[in-house]
Order: structure tokens, then C-alpha cells, then sequence
């Protein structure tokens, strides 16, 4: 059962032991009221989750915490104590450290300069670099946050960027940590690392607030959690009287599948087969190094990794964005890799369909319409022609808005310009123009980056069903939940290279996480290329 | 070519590389926040004019060289209000600007001296005068190193080694002090600077001020020491080679002190054509040696001199994201 439980009117009774409380936070942006009376209580020493769709309101809340914005009405009590907080340095005197899922570093500075900027002592740099230079030898010797102080945090992996971050809070003698999406960008060991640092923070008395939509990182990590809903709070439960089924179905305001239901799968020929895929960036650095494998019709071919590994040079080539070398046969066609016919469109005509990592960047363009989304790539296709010289646009809006039907876009108005629409939306929209269009070989891209849950079951179940229709498809992203659940083979990219190929069935995301991190030797017998 | 015509060439390498090193260490505060400026140009000549004026009307060039900021720092404002605070494009404020200027000191001056948009020739204590620097006539006799300090080292107007001396105090600003680490930090990452709880707002102000301030003094040095008054379009395109020079110097204090004299160079050596014709043995035409900096500063933005990295959030105002 989930009790839901009015923390803020619980916490008068022993203010102190809170080190946060919110009691009637809102805060509307025009007409769009992103908080609505929010309360919540943090005991001190406690992990406490939030979890939420995207535009639940997470991020207006903590922003409101930090000081970026000015709620329009409520209050904030640290420690017991009413406090305003109208910028961040305030946030960052009472105490608060935040780590935002986009860090806030300056590149080419070193660790050091990152974590003094901002809290100098006095006017020349030297006397503050050599203080923080100490204090961060005893934090990374306190909490496991290794990271040498003169590296150039763009030399850094993204893990150890993170520890930069929360080092950055430590300093700043932060009592109570927020956490945004932390393990967003993290391996699944980098991940664990990040949760045995919160633990032993904890362990030291501090407050943590971990925003996050991954709810097994809920169930593992924390000790409370509070779910939002289209602004307001719905519920705040102990972690452990409550389940991930019954928190997804708070978030969502009905029931959700979070395991996809899919049949066996029936692989039939091969439809796309890649030899030797090799890309080099501009650099000259090869970031695809020698990739082969075949899709069949009919099965989802999974590739896991860490984000860089070569996973999106290997979706640009094959989308024919990039060039490369080595071979790639659609049906029995060698496709261009470079020169004259290596493109989107050639590839589109040739069957390929091609939902890209970067929806923003790639998949549409912003400022354009919905309905002009949606041709977008397939615009010379026959149906969409009036005549020899003009598009036949009713035709594409009629269209248009068939597919918003089908996917269930929000709100279903063509006309609307691609950046009003919410990010699951947006996805939908690309995801139906690719579907759609019928191709052989449908390469996916990190289908549910940024996209709310419910949306996330409901693409889900639209690439299995193309699955089953008999198509093939090759299914690229970090999120290992969703590889494992729609894959039926998975290959592992580490270093521009495949580390063999897996069963869903048979895997774990112990041996995946080792392999995505360039460990081979996992022990297990390999799932063979021809499953 | 004998010793004294090199120590001549070296000389005027100084005068005429000095506004090309004072534009160049202003446009490195602004672009280094994250405001690119393209206006440096118009600055110079609202200062120059300003400055030209004020002296011609008081006969002070002290008062010249106040009213010369003071005239780069109303542009300089306007640049950042435009830029920081409206948000608005900066390449287009800076060209707008440099419009203004180049109308507007014309009218001015012409109001004001009726001269055809020139102030009144300036002498005595209207302009800065070359100032001889300790014990310069007593080494002048030791050999090679006498002459130089004479005829090279001494001898320039106080603004031109203000100018010198502006280049460690802003390596010193830029490396060694919590205003410098904030004022790169504010160039590459805005976002970081405003989480660490300080104003980028503010700092962007700050530099784009110390922007206008050394504008006004590449001004001032233009009307009141290079030459004895204003005159329409004085500045010549100072302010672009200068931008072109902070560019080729990778937006580094010493590099932009070494990249304006080497512009300077070309300059001064655009003025002896007999010079170069005596070197090279061909006649090299004077606007050959003008469009050098450009040409140089293009190869250097094609990544022949190794590679120019402008600050990463420059040209971009900053917004808060949700």
C-alpha cells in the first residue's frame, strides 16, 4: 500500500530533525503552473528520491532550491529555519550543493580552478588553490573521490567529472547534496561507485535529494521518495513499503508495463550485413574500428555501451551521414559508404529508415511544424507531390495527422511548431515518421532519451511490433534496462569495436557492464554471431 | 640595410604598434568574458576625437585623455547593454557602433572647429610628448645597445609605455588572480560561473568596461600623441588589425604584445618602401604589406599556426536554462 502522507504538516512537530522543508512551493511560468503547492520534508542523514515524468516539475523544484527561480508562493525551512534563497550563492551559504545532469565545468580549466572558482579567499589565486589542493586531498581520501587536481577536466571521463562536481559542493562545505539525473552518463560500475560516495555521505550526516527516473537506482539508494506529477506531489513513501510497479503507476497516473511483453522471435534472412566498418573523425582518429555483423528480419539486434564508444559513428555511417570504409549490404546490395549516394535520402529509398540519437539536431528541425516534420526525408516520396512543382501539403497535414492518431501524440495539432511539443512528443513524431514510412532495416538511435515513461512503454511496444511484423532492427543505447527487455541478440561497443555478441536470455547486466567496460574475459560462453 | 635605419624601422614599430597593442588588450577583456567586439575600431575613434577635442578646447591632454575614455566607455556600455543585457547579436552592435562613431565624430568636430570634421592641429600641452627615459643621452655612445635604448626604448609618449606595462599586469589579471580565473571562466562556460553563485552579468560588465577603458587610451594616444589632432576616419582600420592581432595571438597577453609589433612592423615597414626594395630587391607595393595582418590572421584561423581556439561561450548570450 501506498501511504500518502502530509510530510510538510508532520514536520512541525520536530522541525530540526529536517534538514530541508518545503511547505506550499508554486511556482507558474505564464500559464503553465509547473509547482502546485508542493510539500516535502527531508530528515537529515537521509537519501531522499524524487522521481517524476519529464515536466513533472523535478527540475523547477530544485531550481527553486538553488535559486534560480523565485517560487510565487510557499516557504523554505533549512534546518528548521525559514529561509529565502534568491540566488544561488544563498543556496550555496545555507548549505546546498548541487550537481546539474549537464556539469557545470569550465573544459579546459583544471579540477583545481573548477572547484576554487567561486569561493576564492582573497584577491591573488595562489593562496586559494593551495588551500583547496589540501582540502581536496582529505575528500578524495574521505569518500573515494579520487581525481588528481591538475588534470583538465576535458581530459576527464564523465564519471570523474561528476566527482569533480560533488567535490565542487564538498568544498563549499555543503550540507545537503542534490543530484539531477546522476547516472545518466555512467557504466554501470562508474554508477556504483557514485552510490557507495552517497552512502558513505550519508553515513557522515549528510542530506542527499537524488532526482532520477530510474527506479531500480530509487529502490537501491534511497530511503524515502517523493513522486510528482504535472506539478504537484503526489505521494512521498518509505522506499522500502513500496514497489517500482506501484511508483511508476504514481508518476504516470495509471497502470504501467515496465516489462516489455514480446513474443520469440522469428529471424528470417539476412537483411543488413556489415563487414569491417570503419570511420575516422576529423581528426583522423579511427572511432569505428573494424565493426561487422548481420541483422535478420525479424529480430532486434541490441548495441550496449558507454555513450562515445563508437555507437554514433557507427549510426552515421550506416545512415550514410558519415563516410566509411569496409562493406555494408542491404538485402544483397552494397550500399555506398562514401561519394555519391552515401545520403539520407539514398538510404531512405534503399529501405533504410533511421530514428537518429539526437532528435533536436537530427531528427527535426525545431522551428518547422509538426506536419513539416513529418516528410521530412521522405518529402520527394509520390504521395506527397501535387503535380511537378508543388508539394501537395494537405496531403502531408492529412497525413500528419493519421500518424499523430496512431502514436498518440499530445497535443495532436500539425501545425504546431516541433519545439512546443514536449520531448516524448517530439520522439513520437520522429518515431512514426520512420515507422511509417515501412523500411527493411530500422536504425534506432537512443529511443527514449529524454522521454517520459509512459511514452517509453509505448515506443517500446511500437519497435516490437515492427519486430514481429518482419522487419529487422538495430537498436543502439546507453539505457541497459531497455537493451536487455527489447533486444534479441546484444553486442557490446567498447573502443569503436563489438565485444561479442550476448543472449538477453542467458546475460546479466554484471557481464554487460564488465564488457562495456572493455573487460572480455566474463567467463561466459559466447551467444555466436548466427543466433 | 645599416644599424640606424634598422633602429628607425624598430622605432616606429613601437609608435605604430602601440594602438594596435592597447585595442588588442582591450578587445582580449571583452571577447575573454564571452562578448565579442567588433567595434574596437569605432571606440578608438570616438576617444581619438573626444580626446582631440578636449585638448584643442583646454589645451590639457590630460583632460583630453579622460574625455577620450569617457567617450569609449559610453560605446563600450552601449556594446554591453546591448549584448549582456538585451541579449541582442554582438557582431551587429559592434558594426552598428563603428557606424556611429564614424558619423558621429565628424559631426561633432565639424560643429565644434568648423575645420571640415578635423579638430585644431595640438602642441605643448595639448598633446603627449615623447618622454626621454633615464640616462638615455649618457649611454647613447655605448655601442649597439647605447643607440637602441636611445633611439627605440626611450623617447615615446607615457601612453605607449602604459600600454607595455598593461601587458604583465594582464597576464597577472588573467592567471594569477580570482578576477582572471572568473573572467575565463565567464568566456567558457557562463553557466558555470552563474551555479558557483556569482553574477556573470556583472563580470561581463566589468570586462566589457576595462574594454572601453584601454579603447579610449588606443584612442587618446591616436588624436594626441601618434598625431597632433583629430581627423576623419583617423583610425584606419586599427581596430579590425587589431582584433586580427588578438586572433593570431590565440587571445593570450604576451602573444597579442608579439603579434601587434609584428603588425606594427608591417606598418612601419609599409612606410619605407626603399627599405624593403633594398632587402628584397623587388618593389613590394605598401598595400601588399597593409593587408599582411589580414592575410596572416586568416592563416591562422586555418589552423596554419597552430590552433585558434576562441573562448568557448563567446558570441552567445547568456540565459538560464530551466
Amino acid at each position: 500500500m501506498v501511504e500518502k502522507t502530509d510530510v510538510g504538516r508532520q514536520a512541525t512537530a520536530a522541525p530540526s530533525s529536517y534538514a530541508i522543508e518545503l511547505k506550499g512551493i508554486s511556482k507558474a511560468f505564464g500559464p503553465v503552473q509547473a509547482n502546485r503547492d508542493i510539500n516535502i520534508a527531508v530528515p537529515r542523514g537521509t537519501i531522499h528520491g524524487i522521481i517524476g515524468e519529464n515536466g513533472a516539475g523535478k527540475s523547477t523544484l530544485m531550481s527553486i532550491l538553488y535559486g534560480f527561480y523565485k517560487a510565487d508562493a510557499g516557504e523554505i525551512l533549512i534546518n528548521g529555519t525559514p529561509t529565502t534563497i534568491p540566488d544561488s550563492q544563498s543556496a550555496i551559504r545555507a548549505g546546498i550543493g548541487m550537481v546539474f545532469q549537464h556539469f557545470k565545468l569550465v573544459q579546459n580549466f583544471t579540477v583545481l580552478e573548477n572547484i576554487v572558482l567561486g569561493a576564492e579567499e582573497g584577491f591573488a589565486l595562489n593562496t586559494s588553490l593551495s588551500k583547496a589542493r589540501k582540502a581536496l586531498a582529505d575528500l578524495s581520501h574521505e569518500y573515494e573521490l579520487n581525481v588528481d587536481p591538475d588534470a583538465i577536466i576535458e581530459d576527464l571521463s564523465v564519471g570523474h567529472q561528476q566527482r569533480v562536481e560533488i567535490l565542487k559542493a564538498l568544498y563549499r562545505q555543503a550540507e545537503i547534496l542534490i543530484l539531477d539525473e546522476p547516472t545518466g552518463v555512467l557504466t554501470p560500475a562508474e554508477a556504483d561507485h557514485l552510490f557507495r560516495i552517497l552512502a558513505s555521505l550519508k553515513a557522515q550526516g549528510k542530506t542527499i535529494i537524488l532526482i532520477t527516473h530510474k527506479l531500480r537506482e530509487i529502490m537501491e539508494a534511497t530511503d524515502h521518495v517523493s513522486v510528482m506529477r504535472r506539478g504537484t506531489m503526489v505521494a512521498t513513501v518509505k522506499t522500502t513499503d513500496s514497489s517500482p510497479e506501484q511508483l511508476a503507476e504514481l508518476m504516470v497516473g495509471r497502470k504501467v508495463l515496465l516489462d516489455v511483453a514480446k513474443g520469440p522471435a522469428n529471424p528470417g534472412p539476412v537483411v543488413l550485413s556489415v563487414e569491417n566498418l570503419r570511420v575516422q573523425d576529423e581528426q583522423k582518429v579511427e572511432r569505428l574500428k573494424g565493426v561487422s555483423f548481420e541483422i535478420r528480419a525479424g529480430e532486434v539486434l541490441g548495441i550496449a555501451g558507454v555513450a562515445g564508444n563508437g555507437q554514433s559513428e557507427l549510426l552515421a555511417a550506416l545512415g550514410g551521414i558519415q563516410k566509411a570504409t569496409g562493406s555494408v549490404t542491404l538485402k544483397g546490395q552494397p550500399l555506398p559508404l562514401s561519394g555519391p549516394g552515401a545520403d539520407g535520402r539514398t538510404r531512405r529509398e534503399a529501405g533504410m529508415g533511421h530514428i537518429p540519437e539526437d532528435r533536436q539536431l537530427l531528427g527535426l528541425i525545431m522551428d518547422f511544424t509538426a506536419w513539416e516534420n513529418s516528410a521530412l526525408g521522405y518529402h520527394n516520396a509520390a504521395k506527397y507531390q501535387k503535380n511537378l512543382l508543388l508539394m501537395d501539403n494537405t496531403a502531408i497535414r492529412a497525413d500528419t495527422e493519421a500518424k499523430m492518431a496512431t502514436f498518440d501524440v499530445r497535443p495532436p495539432i500539425p501545425s504546431l511548431a516541433a519545439k512546443n511539443f514536449s520531448g516524448g512528443n517530439q520522439q513520437k513524431i520522429v518515431v512514426a515518421r520512420e515507422i511509417e514510412s515501412n523500411p527493411d532495416i530500422l536504425l534506432i538511435g537512443q529511443p527514449t532519451r529524454g522521454v517520459d515513461i509512459g511514452a517509453i512503454e509505448f515506443i517500446h511496444k511500437q519497435i516490437i511490433a515492427l519486430r514481429d511484423a518482419g522487419k529487422a532492427i538495430l537498436l543502439v543505447s546507453v539505457e541497459l534496462d531497455e537493451i536487455l527487455s527489447l533486444s534479441d541478440r546484444i553486442a557490446v561497443m567498447f573502443d569503436g569495436q563489438l565485444m561479442g555478441f550476448r543472449d538477453p536470455e542467458t546475460t546479466n547486466e554484471r557481464e554487460l557492464g564488465l564488457l562495456m567496460a572493455g573487460v572480455t574475459d566474463t567467463s561466459k560462453p559466447d551467444a555466436g554471431k548466427a543466433a | 640595410m645599416d644599424y640606424a635605419t634598422l633602429l628607425q624601422i624598430l622605432d616606429s614599430t613601437i609608435r605604430l604598434g602601440t594602438p594596435l597593442l592597447l585595442a588588442c588588450l582591450a578587445g582580449l577583456y571583452s571577447e575573454r568574458s564571452g562578448i565579442f567586439d567588433i567595434g574596437l575600431e569605432g571606440k578608438m575613434l570616438a576617444a581619438a576625437m573626444a580626446s582631440g577635442a578636449v585638448a584643442a578646447l583646454t589645451g590639457n591632454v590630460w583632460l583630453g585623455l579622460l574625455a577620450g575614455i569617457a567617450a569609449s566607455m559610453i560605446f563600450a556600455l552601449i556594446h554591453g547593454l546591448a549584448s549582456i543585457t538585451f541579449r541582442g547579436n554582438q557582431l551587429i552592435s559592434g558594426v552598428a557602433l563603428n557606424f556611429v562613431a564614424s558619423g558621429i565624430t565628424v559631426l561633432i568636430a565639424q560643429s565644434l572647429f568648423g575645420q571640415g570634421g578635423r579638430t585644431p592641429p595640438l602642441e605643448g600641452a595639448a598633446r603627449f610628448n615623447p618622454i626621454t627615459l633615464p640616462f638615455a643621452e649618457q649611454v647613447q655612445g655605448v655601442p649597439v645597445i647605447g643607440p637602441l635604448y636611445y633611439e627605440v626604448i626611450s623617447g615615446h609618449p607615457i601612453l605607449a609605455y602604459i600600454a607595455f606595462l598593461a601587458v604583465p599586469v594582464t597576464w597577472w589579471l588573467l592567471y594569477r588572480t580570482r578576477f582572471g580565473l572568473r573572467l575565463r571562466a565567464v568566456g567558457e562556460n557562463p553557466a558555470a560561473v552563474d551555479t558557483a553563485g556569482i553574477s556573470v552579468t556583472g563580470l561581463r560588465y566589468a570586462a566589457v568596461a576595462i574594454t572601453g577603458l584601454l579603447c579610449g587610451i588606443a584612442g587618446a594616444y591616436m588624436a594626441t600623441a601618434l598625431q597632433a589632432g583629430f581627423g576623419r576616419e583617423m583610425t584606419a582600420g586599427r581596430g579590425y588589425i587589431a582584433l586580427a592581432a588578438l586572433i593570431f595571438a590565440k587571445w593570450r597577453p604576451w602573444q597579442a604584445l608579439m603579434a601587434t609589433m609584428l603588425f606594427g612592423l608591417f606598418q612601419a615597414l609599409a612606410l619605407r618602401p626603399d627599405v624593403i626594395e633594398g632587402i628584397a630587391g623587388i618593389k613590394i607595393p605598401s598595400a601588399a604589406l597593409d593587408a599582411l595582418p589580414y592575410v596572416l590572421t586568416v592563416l591562422a584561423l586555418a589552423g596554419f599556426v597552430g590552433k585558434a581556439t576562441p573562448p568557448r561561450a563567446g558570441g552567445e548570450p547568456y540565459v538560464k536554462e530551466r
